[in-house]
């Protein structure tokens, strides 16, 4: 086959790469491509395993195909335009397909994306092969998730909870709105071709029947497939409510001392107190409990006088050699450690102990577990607390290590439309405060300057990029209202994030042992 | 805010003690454990669960039955298997041919049924009294009137009561007398009926079929006395019998169900009503399995320096011996000649250094690091004894829970490794260069040990364990480079008081310089 210039280059990887909690999961990067009529759940559930596999570590972003379209065509009239007749409006669509798939490709090649999530209805076989034969051309994976509901039930709560708000039906009645969009849906089926068990048995995909009460999965070809199977088949859509918060202050906290097994202060009781009287307040069905293995956990979740369970995974961060130090014998005793943890505090590891990366990976399980259940507080610790808080609002790594996970503060998580509405409870028991801002380096260059596009580690979890085009309405109205009270001080006070070259550095030094 | 004050405090909280072997804060009243906490694993399980097969013979299921409870296990979860064909063998001794299978030989079908009910009953006393928490249930299962009857066994809802003792009996598992007394007055959870899962082998591939027939069945003692074509023909016959009653699981009629349909050997799934945490780990687990022959070679890094001065843990390098080692192993490798192998490494200089002499390309896995010995990294089992004599005796009187302070035990890395199991259950050719305790772990899994066995399984230095999947189980090969190493390996002690003698907890340390 002639080689055309345009064409991604074969990526290249080196040794370095290797270095990670877990090995890698693929060389050719994945494109995930929805499949479904409108109000399916697609985007839904394209946003989720987006912020899921960015999370895990793997460089990750959505290509909504009506994105492209409303940025083509501004104004929406109404569901004519996607009549499968109107031969206009299919040259407009199929464009944007195109130009989304350009797009697809460019992030693989320029932004060492490793998976793409193409979200877009592609209910012909013809639209279909189009991305195969893109994808077969380039080297990329394919695999499919079709969304099939036939309950109108279902429908109907998804129109009212996405549709409504989105900027095709901003200046609509609402009962237009509904009725425009039930003829838009018909347009589809008109042409809507199911992925055929005997006719697309070569392909692989995942079929999610009405919200996942049933599944099919066909040839899946590799660790990330099989992973975002497990994921797929672990969430649902059932209302709920998530609480976090950390045990109640500890002695060690008292002394401004990092780590350790030591118990809770007089004020870390009365919080646990608290904690139980709001428990109880919020009067929760079926409410799940879960404490790590440290005693500080255990002892604020005894004084709730339910059940709970004991996770290891939830232990806090492990420190190392700098286990029961204060930051001032840290930095006294290991300066130079202090310093290479404020220049990269997520991939940074204490010696003997973990990174926030580490742990990232350590707590997988229990996010998979927190998607599969209902209520539950997690009683938990700092460094573990932004983790989890990471995954639901969607944080960079760079954004993670700093997040703002006060003593005596519940987090209310609670999963609307397409994101997480975040209420922060203060239980009103005084607390030292732990949080250690990165200290500002007016001398370090701005990271813009240094930092190449790429990532050098594959595990590295970072937020969902922003949106190629505007984000959507809907986006901003989700998440913006109570997630400004967390982030307020933490993007004044934060200063520039580190320079790469550093790591690179380290990466270096960490492979140059084993050659000698 | 104010509101949710007023509400009285019923219970004030109690004081937490931590648990010598196992390092686990509890609530203590009395000087005796309070209540039984549960710990989070990687299965969990509330309720027993009952995992019915279902599928034409010769289509895999007890393969999948076998390797499933082994998988279930090691990872913690008291797993039994009650294969029919057994029952019906030990009742019929004499087995002729497949006469007995058909659907007209009444004679026959009585004693089938009666079989199913023995093993039923057998999973009755299983989950409800061993302290099982999921039995396979291997058998034909066919129909929907055999089905039926499971299901109705499923829903007596004598499990309250039952569910209660099996948590007893896991508790008093270990060895620690201390932990006798939690239970009293104890559960957990209770439930009220045990779940049902079925797992149904659709397969039409004949190639497929006719290779497992020869696999396992013309080893069955069903045919021990028969010749190869003669068994073949008959066993062909027998499925022919259940054939014509076969009713698969429906889409509509079954969708009440919870279950996972394989078909093809695993080219196709269909999941239906995955309930719980159990359930959804056993899809995933079936998922990720493959029958494609390979071989996984299971190594330890090379003798480093501490392994010469007898000293535990740590990240030292390789000594010369060790450097050796890896040259050696480097030549097995070549000569070998593995298609496509993948190496894995931890992330300690000493499985890196020797995974370097490889010239092929490594990945490295936090997953596999050595068990983290906590307050004892770096000691010697002498320095062990001195420092912490009672830490050192607690660890021989149960060498898989027992948790190192501030480090991790047996148990831990079990579930530390779980992740490792599964994706090596997807690859195919895989060396794992490793650490003793590790490498203990992982042998366990593949050669189905028990928790006892375990921590004392032998994995000397500069020996390559090479494991090829067969029929049911695994074959191992133990290959010795002939490069000399340091023994490291040290028995269980015959006194294992913590009042022993130094003399006699030192006596199985191997010798070191």
């Amino acid at each position: 086959m002639a080689q055309t210039p345009n064409k991604p280059q074969v990526r290249k990887r080196f040794r370095c790469d290797s270095i990670a909690s877990v090995p890698q999961f693929t060389n050719s990067p994945t494109m995930i491509v929805m499949v479904g009529l409108p109000a399916r759940g697609k985007t839904y559930i394209s946003k989720k395993l987006t912020r899921y596999l960015n999370w895990i570590g793997v460089p990750t972003k959505v290509f909504n195909v009506g994105q492209y379209r409303r940025d083509a065509v501004r104004t929406y009239k109404n569901f004519e335009f996607f009549r499968p007749d109107n031969e206009e409006a299919m040259k407009i669509r199929k464009a944007c397909a195109r130009s989304a798939l350009s797009d697809v490709g460019t992030y693989f090649m320029l932004e060492h994306g490793q998976a793409a999530v193409f979200d877009a209805t592609n209910t012909t076989r013809e639209r279909r092969e189009i991305i195969l034969s893109y994808a077969k051309d380039n080297g990329y994976k394919v695999f499919f998730i079709e969304s099939i509901c036939d309950d109108p039930e279902i429908i109907a709560e998804n129109i009212k909870q996405v549709k409504l708000s989105s900027p095709d039906y901003i200046d609509c009645d609402k009962e237009e709105a509904v009725a425009d969009f039930l003829k838009r849906i018909e347009c589809y089926k008109v042409t809507y071709v199911p992925l055929d068990d005997d006719k697309d048995s070569h392909l692989s995909y995942i079929k999610i029947f009405n919200v996942g009460s049933r599944y099919l999965v066909n040839r899946v070809q590799d660790h990330i497939q099989s992973r975002i199977v497990y994921y797929l088949m672990n969430i649902h859509v059932t209302p709920r409510t998530i609480y976090l918060c950390r045990h109640g202050e500890s002695e060690l906290n008292l002394v401004g001392r990092i780590g350790g097994d030591s118990g809770l202060s007089p004020r870390g009781t009365q919080f646990a107190g608290a904690l139980g009287k709001y428990i109880k307040s919020q009067s929760i069905p079926d409410l799940k409990v879960w404490t790590s293995h440290m005693k500080r956990t255990i002892q604020t979740a005894e004084a709730l006088g339910v059940p709970y369970e004991q996770w290891k995974a939830l232990n806090e961060i492990d420190a190392g050699v700098c286990e029961d130090l204060t930051y001032e014998e840290i930095q006294a005793n290991y300066p130079e450690e202090f310093a290479l943890r404020d220049q990269d505090k997520y991939r940074y590891r204490y010696p003997k102990g973990e990174s926030y990366e580490d742990l990232v990976q350590r707590l997988e399980p229990v996010i998979m577990e927190l998607e599969r259940q209902e209520n539950v507080l997690v009683v938990c610790h700092q460094a573990v607390m932004r983790c989890l808080l990471a995954y639901f609002l969607d944080k960079s790594a760079e954004e993670l290590p700093y997040l703002k996970c006060p003593l005596h503060t519940v987090l209310k998580l609670t999963p609307v439309a397409y994101g997480c509405k975040v209420e922060s409870v203060s239980l009103n028991v005084e607390a030292v405060n732990t949080h250690r801002d990165r200290p500002a380096a007016p001398d370090e260059p701005p990271c813009a300057l240094l930092a190449p596009p790429s990532r050098h580690t594959r595990v590295q979890p970072m937020a969902s990029p922003t949106p190629t085009r505007a984000p959507r309405l809907q986006d901003l109205g989700v998440t913006s209202l109570s997630l400004e009270v967390l982030q307020s001080q933490d993007t004044t006070e934060r200063s520039v994030p580190h320079p790469f070259g550093i790591k690179l550095n380290l990466n270096n030094n960490q492979f140059s042992f084993s050659h000698f | 805010m104010s509101s949710y004050e007023d509400v009285p405090m019923e219970t004030s909280p109690r004081e937490l003690t931590q648990n010598p072997l196992r390092k686990i804060w509890m609530p203590y009243r009395n000087g005796l454990p309070d209540k039984h906490i549960p710990q989070r694993k990687v299965c969990m399980t509330n309720c027993p669960t009952l995992i019915v097969m279902v599928g034409l013979p010769a289509r895999g299921k007890t393969y999948i039955s076998k390797k499933l409870t082994r998988y279930l296990n090691w990872i913690g979860v008291p797993t039994k298997e009650f294969n029919v064909g057994q029952y019906r063998r030990e009742c019929l001794k004499i087995y002729k041919n497949f006469e007995f299978f058909r659907q007209d030989n009444e004679e026959g079908l009585k004693i089938r049924r009666q079989c199913a009910l023995t093993a039923l009953n057998d999973v009755r006393e299983y989950l409800g009294v061993e302290g099982g928490q999921v039995a396979v249930f291997d058998a034909t299962n066919t129909t929907q009137e055999r089905r039926n009857t499971i299901m109705k066994f499923a829903d007596q809802n004598e499990y309250k009561v039952l569910c209660y003792i099996s948590h007893f009996q896991h508790f008093i598992s270990p060895k620690c007398t201390m932990f006798l007394c939690v239970c009293v007055g104890v559960c957990v959870t209770s439930c009220l009926f045990s779940q049902v899962f079925f797992v149904e082998s659709v397969c039409e591939d004949p190639n497929v079929i006719a290779e497992n027939i020869v696999q396992v069945k013309l080893g069955s003692p069903d045919y021990t006395d028969c010749n190869t074509e003669e068994a073949i023909e008959d066993f062909m016959k027998r499925i022919k019998c259940y054939e014509n009653s076969y009713q698969p699981l429906d889409e509509v009629v079954d969708r009440a169900l919870s279950y996972i349909k394989i078909m093809d050997v695993g080219r196709r799934y269909l999941v239906n009503r995955v309930q719980d945490h159990i359930q959804s780990r056993i899809v995933y687990y079936l998922m990720n399995i493959h029958i494609t022959p390979r071989s996984i070679y299971l190594c330890r890094h090379g003798e480093s320096d501490l392994n010469m001065k007898g000293r535990i843990g740590g990240d030292s390098g390789l000594t010369s011996r060790g450097k050796e080692f890896a040259q050696c192993l480097n030549h097995f490798i070549q000569e070998q000649n593995i298609r496509d192998l993948k190496v894995w490494t931890s992330q300690m200089k000493r499985t890196i250094q020797t995974a370097e002499a490889l010239s092929m390309p490594y990945e490295q896995w936090k997953a596999l690091n050595e068990i983290d010995a906590g307050v004892c990294e770096d000691m010697s089992y002498e320095e062990i004894q001195d420092h912490y004599p009672q830490e050192f005796a607690l660890r021989d009187q149960d060498k898989y829970r027992y948790r190192y302070p501030k480090g991790e035990s047996y148990e831990d890395l079990v579930q530390r490794l779980e992740p490792v199991i599964m994706e090596l259950e997807r690859q195919e050719n895989v060396l794992v260069v490793c650490h003793q305790a590790v490498m203990r772990c992982l042998l366990a899994y593949f050669l189905d040990k028990s928790a006892d066995e375990l921590p004392y399984l032998k994995c000397p230095l500069h020996s390559v364990l090479k494991l090829t999947p067969v029929a049911y189980g695994c074959k191992v090969e133990s290959i010795f480079l002939n490069v000399e190493a340091v023994n490291t390996h040290r028995d269980k002690p015959e006194n294992v008081n913590i009042s022993r003698l130094a003399k006699e907890a030192l006596f199985t340390v191997p010798a070191h310089q």
